[in-house]
């Protein structure tokens, strides 16, 4: 009785009354079809992680980093950019759709360096992008609109997850050429070649330009030398994705090595770069896209096609964080201190990389855990098998994905030897 | 030889190019009325208030770090943000079926909601599906659908140009000759660029024809309390749409009433008949956000989420919208009285009756070539401008100059 005097109550204001029965041929959902997305392995990681409850579980899953107390690090140079931004009263006014001038400026020195002939002929073309993914995503975009004579792209085996479908969903192929010998868990120089030398002409191969992801196996610049030929004469199109210039040496230049040293070859490459390790800025989303041209003209025309391809996708980009990476990047002061950070960070993660390597020997290990430390950046490819990994998460809580990899930011002075406990249980 | 040989050079956007020519111009009494950014009485952007508060707060919280935030965006912005388009009381919310995905700015969210529904809306391939788009309709519209894959993209009508007005029967008209599953982008309040809402009836009718013709609501809410000062009254349709048990997508902008332009800040709600649907959704739209920017950036949403969430800050961010729209309403009320009293031919009522940032004077090319080329007040050539580009300063010289292109260019 009163739910029907509510209904009359309620039209006699002409206000709503949910008809669901209005969609007869409808009663189901429009997503009824909808299938469940297949959980990100990364995450289910961390989300398995938070659930034990064991005091001495280590997440070596996250691809961030994590200071020596195992808690994220927020730069000194970054609060103080933050604090310079601040006392300036800036508006929020739209950015253009290639970013903020200050930053793409600065972002495209530090990879190709101060004195690149590219940057002092201007036949380069740099745009902000939403860090490293949204950077490779517009290159993505960009080659499959654009790159017409060819369809592939070619990524070193393994190479990060999300390549794959970035390029995928932009209309490209994915082939492989051999990266990682699991024999060595080091580098398969001479498969690579190999490999290389039989891509087709005009292909598109991705090179992570330091510290590779996930195996943390670079090459050696002799290495790369060679590499550089063999891709020349095949003429294929270089397409190099930079997320930790700095943080894999602690040497922005040494870490930028490869890239200035193929555009010195000749090479017009693409170039994806991310600020969300070296700078800590991973929720600010700071990335660069760079395309090299022949001469300032055809850099003119690609920018103009860029534009093209961002404004559909999110208009233009995010202020916060390339206001502070520019800031820092322009501030000499700031840009000192964000260097010697940058190398604090790197220093930890290779004195972890090391204590880990002692630490497995004093366990009685007598595997040959060489490629801990000769492998550089944030992760490691540890070499173990799934099985093993399946018990270091049993029986030790230490979490890390399937293919044996961890993040040696997840390791800290207080954990190695727990860590390096649990290794040698499940590898002797 | 190179591979970049064959790249033409596009076409800049026309509204960023008009702000750029309106840069570089000398005169000394030029006035942008171009694009669609919120401007004082002076002429100058203003961040509201309330926003400089919180960017403190979140400054000397030194507990606050740069970590990534969820695929999906920060919990508590996505679903503040949701509750501002459908009210707090909605019951869709207490029903477990609305979802939301935190997106860059209100692009962001179209093109997340897009991208979807070109793979799972209806059928694993939507890209022969047409999607409507009114017209005329935020320039932007049609990329975002067509870059997203759809292949069938068709205007509805809704400008009447001769009564400058809402053209509701060749809208009704496009909606019943609508092939079944058709989407529609429908603009939340405000339209941009006509400023022309329909009236409450008039979106009663709408929805009924949508209901009985089997077609999707996606609705693009920009400016949400900035039409009329009022975040509730600025909702209707939405909340209207969803009490009459739609499903429906809502891309929402925090650019415009939140001043956060350039933090891109946008919300793309999701309503759906329950929450397993609603959890499935968004499943899958993780996976496109995953291979577009993989996360949203997190200091614009903080911002929002803790403004709505903190009760005083709300009130404060509810004046400071007000007194926004108020600014444009007088601007509106005074630009018709100085043209009625120079004895404008034509009749003026619309810039009145039109609501929101934007006004489609009704000028055409040729007068609006002549404003920005003898006058120096640059507007889009569609005759649209912005009302925030009017002050007390220049409004003489706005009215005086669009006199003087109607009565001197045909």
């Amino acid at each position: 009785m009163a739910l029907f005097k509510t209904t009359k109550f309620v039209s006699s204001f002409g206000s709503f009354t949910p008809s669901f029965a209005a969609f007869p041929s409808r009663a189901s959902s429009w997503w009824a079809e909808v299938q469940m997305g297949p959980p990100d392995p990364i995450l289910g990681v961390t989300e398995a992680f938070k659930r034990d409850t064991n005091s001495k579980k280590m997440n070596l899953g996250v691809g961030a980093y994590r200071d020596d107390n195992g808690k994220p690090y927020v730069l000194n140079c970054v609060r103080k950019a933050e604090a310079l931004i601040a006392s300036k009263m800036l508006d929020k006014e739209y950015l253009g759709i290639g970013g903020l001038g200050e930053f793409t400026k600065a972002c495209a020195e530090l990879a190709l360096g101060p004195d690149s002939e590219v940057l002092q002929g201007k036949r380069s073309i740099t745009v902000q992008t939403i860090s490293g993914t949204g950077s490779l995503r517009i290159g993505a975009n960009f080659l499959s609109r654009f790159h017409t004579v060819a369809r592939d792209v070619y990524l070193p085996k393994p190479s990060w997850g999300n390549h794959t479908p970035i390029f995928r969903d932009a209309g490209l192929q994915l082939k492989a050429y051999r990266y990682y010998d699991p024999a060595t868990c080091g580098f398969d120089f001479s498969g690579a070649l190999d490999d290389i030398s039989k891509i087709p002409e005009h292909s598109i191969i991705m090179l992570h330009a330091c510290a590779h992801n996930p195996t943390g196996v670079d090459p050696r610049p002799e290495q790369w030398k060679e590499l550089s030929t063999v891709i020349k004469n095949r003429k294929l199109l270089v397409f190099f994705d930079m997320a930790y210039q700095g943080f894999a040496s602690g040497d922005i230049d040494r870490d930028a090595w490869a890239v200035r040293y193929f555009i010195e070859q000749g090479h017009n490459i693409l170039l994806s770069q991310s600020f969300a390790k070296n700078m800590g800025l991973y929720g600010e989303r700071v990335g660069g896209f760079t395309v090299v041209c022949g001469d300032t003209e055809e850099a003119k025309r690609v920018e103009s096609q860029l534009k093209i391809l961002i404004r559909p996708i999110y208009s233009n980009p995010p202020m916060n964080g390339a206001r502070i990476a520019s800031t820092i990047l322009n501030t000499p002061e700031l840009r000192s201190t964000w260097l010697e950070e940058v190398k604090g960070m790197a220093d930890r993660i290779i004195k972890m990389r090391e204590m880990l390597v002692t630490n497995l020997k004093n366990e009685g290990s007598t595997h040959n855990w060489q490629h801990v430390t000769d492998q550089i950046g944030m992760f490691c490819f540890t070499g173990l098998k799934p099985e093993q990994v399946e018990r270091l998460t049993k029986e030790f809580s230490v979490y890390m994905t399937k293919d044996g990899r961890i993040s040696v930011a997840g390791v800290t002075s207080g954990n190695v030897g727990y860590l390096a406990h649990a290794i040698h249980q499940v590898t002797k | 030889m190179s591979i970049y040989g064959e790249v033409p050079l596009a076409a800049p956007v026309a509204v960023f190019k008009l702000t750029a020519d309106f840069r570089d111009d000398q005169n000394t009494k030029k006035v942008n009325l171009g694009v669609g950014a919120y401007r004082t009485d002076e002429g100058q952007p203003w961040v509201l208030p309330v926003v400089r508060k919180v960017e403190k707060m979140i400054a000397d919280d030194h507990s606050l770090n740069h970590e990534y935030l969820p695929i999906l965006g920060l919990p508590e912005f996505r679903s503040s943000a949701s509750k501002i388009a459908l009210g707090e009381d909605s019951p869709a919310i207490k029903e477990n079926r609305v979802g939301a995905v935190q997106c860059l700015g209100g692009t962001g969210a179209l093109k997340i909601g897009a991208e979807f529904l070109r793979r799972w809306y209806n059928g694993t391939d939507n890209t022969k599906t047409p999607v409507y788009v009114s017209a005329p309709t935020w320039e932007n519209h049609n990329a975002v659908f067509s870059n997203a894959g759809f292949e069938d993209i068709r205007p509805y009508k809704y400008w009447d140009a001769g009564k400058r007005g809402l053209d509701l029967t060749g809208f009704l008209g496009d909606l019943e000759g609508a092939p079944e599953h058709s989407i529609f982008v429908l603009h939340a309040c405000a339209h941009n660029p006509t400023g022309t809402d329909p009236t409450r009836e008039q979106w009663k009718q709408i929805s009924e024809v949508m209901k009985r013709k089997n077609l999707f609501a996606f609705f693009d809410s920009a400016y949400q309390g900035f039409a009329s000062g009022d975040l509730e009254k600025d909702a209707w349709a939405v909340r209207y749409f969803v009490s009459e048990g739609f499903e429906l997508f809502c891309a929402q902008s925090f650019s415009k009433n939140f001043g956060l332009y350039n933090e891109r800040v946008g919300n793309l709600t999701v309503v759906g008949r329950d929450q397993d649907n609603v959890n499935r959704v968004l499943s899958q739209m993780e996976k496109i956000v995953r291979i577009t920017w993989s996360n949203p950036p997190s200091q614009g949403a903080r911002l929002v989420a803790i403004t709505l969430n903190t009760p005083q800050l709300f009130a404060e961010w509810k004046d400071n919208v007000k007194t926004m729209a108020d600014r444009v309403l007088l601007m509106r009320a005074q630009l018709k009285e100085k043209l009625k009293a120079l004895g404008t031919p034509g009749t003026w009522e619309h810039i009145t009756e039109q609501i929101g940032m934007f006004s489609f004077t009704g000028l055409n090319p040729k007068q609006v070539e002549y404003m920005v080329k003898e006058k120096h007040i640059y507007l889009m050539a569609s005759g649209r401008i912005n009302m925030c580009g009017l002050t007390s300063k220049n409004i003489d010289y706005v009215a005086e100059s669009i006199h003087e292109a109607v009565t001197k260019v045909q």
